[in-house]
């Protein structure tokens, strides 16, 4: 599985990829888990606020820091 | 399951919390009033005791108008995103666009920090520059933290009076640039940007959800403003108290003509965001200030944010960021000198 956290260092952006580790290694989930900081790149997925969850390039959110809970479902649906 | 928890939550919120602070707000003044007589040897009418009091009232007053506005509008953002902002401004005509633009910039979540994904996001959109740029302006500046603080400290009045002229600023400045035909200063690459076809559809909420939104926005802002807040009326408070009235009418009254360009130099490279400075400002009319120049340094101080520019400069070439501040500045100070002559 292939995680994308996309944001520019902000502070929300450096949470979520924070949240994401925690959730993915407390759940021993198999996931490589990346960090997109490039605008070009971002804009691939159509976003306009930052930050971006991406699992399995599908977006699952953006602008916002989703709960725990949402997100290891999105874990274990993908 | 968790639709039933969220269910109750909402009822709890609409049904038990709104009334408690609507009970909570109208009781404010006889209960500050009780707490101000039990502090000993404040007495009243001395300098200590105006400082205190003001800032014993005002403090609440402030926080729990913030609470509410801010979870109100969270949940009125929570019926917009950029997404759908883009596709209303998407290749609308200046003026028109410019109008809307200002509109939406006040409904549209935003953050500086996504400044830059969304400025790409309106190019890529078909969104005009000029159009872009009425919305960059007015969704910084009228923000529902500056909209408490004036409603607060203020009045409602004033609170209107900023988001009219704001508008007024953010509409007029981002046609004069799309009139100027810039988009040569746009850094080229920006253009060249095609998105994927990864597309998502919109997420369709239900109102608990919304809720949540409003809760979040409220965890979020409340939490990260409210000691500026109180600093402000803490400063506030001092020249509330200690400043002899008439006191800044030479610096920032009327008759002082530089004033009001005065005010927005300074006001520019200065950072801080609305909760620092009006309750500043508030106190500073009351001591001769003119109004028109309160305004002009409060929009210039929130709406012409330094990192704002220069996160902004990735995108734009340095003509067009100068051009884009020059503008606005100018729009605020030709504010500033109506505002004074009107009062």
């Amino acid at each position: 599985m292939i995680i994308k956290v996309l944001g520019s260092g902000c502070a929300k952006c450096n949470k979520l990829e924070a949240k994401v580790r925690e959730v993915v290694a407390n759940n021993n989930i198999q996931a490589e888990i990346i960090k997109v900081t490039d605008f070009q790149d971002m804009m691939q997925y159509k976003i306009m606020m930052t930050p971006a969850l991406v699992i399995n390039e599908k977006v699952k959110s953006y602008g916002i820091i989703p709960k725990d809970e949402q997100i290891l479902q999105w874990l274990n649906e993908a | 399951m968790n639709s039933i928890i969220n269910g109750k939550k909402v009822y709890f919120i609409f049904f038990v919390l709104l009334p408690l602070w609507l009970l909570l707000y109208l009781s404010l003044q006889p209960l500050t009033e009780y707490i101000i007589a039990l502090i000993p040897g404040l007495g009243t009418g001395g300098r200590l005791a105006g400082a205190v009091s003001f800032f014993i009232f005002e403090a609440p007053k402030v926080l729990l108008l913030l609470t509410l506005i801010v979870f109100v509008v969270g949940i009125v953002r929570s019926y917009f995103s950029p997404d759908k902002t883009r596709r209303l401004l998407g290749g609308k005509k200046l003026f028109t666009g410019n109008v809307m633009a200002g509109l939406l910039g006040i409904v549209t979540p935003f953050c500086s920090c996504s400044a830059i994904p969304l400025f790409l996001g309106f190019v890529e959109g078909g969104v005009p520059l000029g159009v872009t740029f009425s919305f960059l302006i007015s969704a910084p500046m009228i923000n529902e933290v500056a909209l408490v603080l004036l409603l607060g400290l203020f009045g409602w009045q004033t609170a209107l009076l900023y988001i009219v002229t704001g508008l007024i600023i953010a509409i007029s400045a981002g046609y004069v640039i799309g009139r100027l035909k810039l988009e040569k200063y746009v850094e080229p690459w920006v253009y060249e940007i095609k998105s994927g076809d990864s597309s998502f559809g919109e997420i369709e909420l239900s109102f608990e959800q919304r809720v949540e939104y409003g809760i979040t926005a409220v965890k979020d802002i409340v939490s990260k403003v409210w000691v500026y807040i109180l600093l402000g009326i803490a400063v506030g408070a001092g020249i509330h108290g200690y400043v002899p009235e008439n006191f800044m009418a030479g610096l920032m009254g009327k008759s002082a003509w530089w004033s009001v360009p005065a005010a927005v130099l300074l006001g520019v490279p200065l950072y801080s965001n609305a909760a620092g400075v009006i309750p500043i400002v508030s106190v500073l009319i009351e001591k001769g200030a003119s109004l028109g120049t309160v305004l002009a340094f409060m929009m210039s101080v929130i709406g012409l944010s330094f990192p704002e520019a220069v996160i902004l400069k990735k995108v734009l070439k340095i003509q067009l960021i100068l051009i884009f501040v020059g503008v606005v500045a100018a729009g605020i100070i030709i504010v500033g000198y109506i505002f004074n002559l009107i009062y």
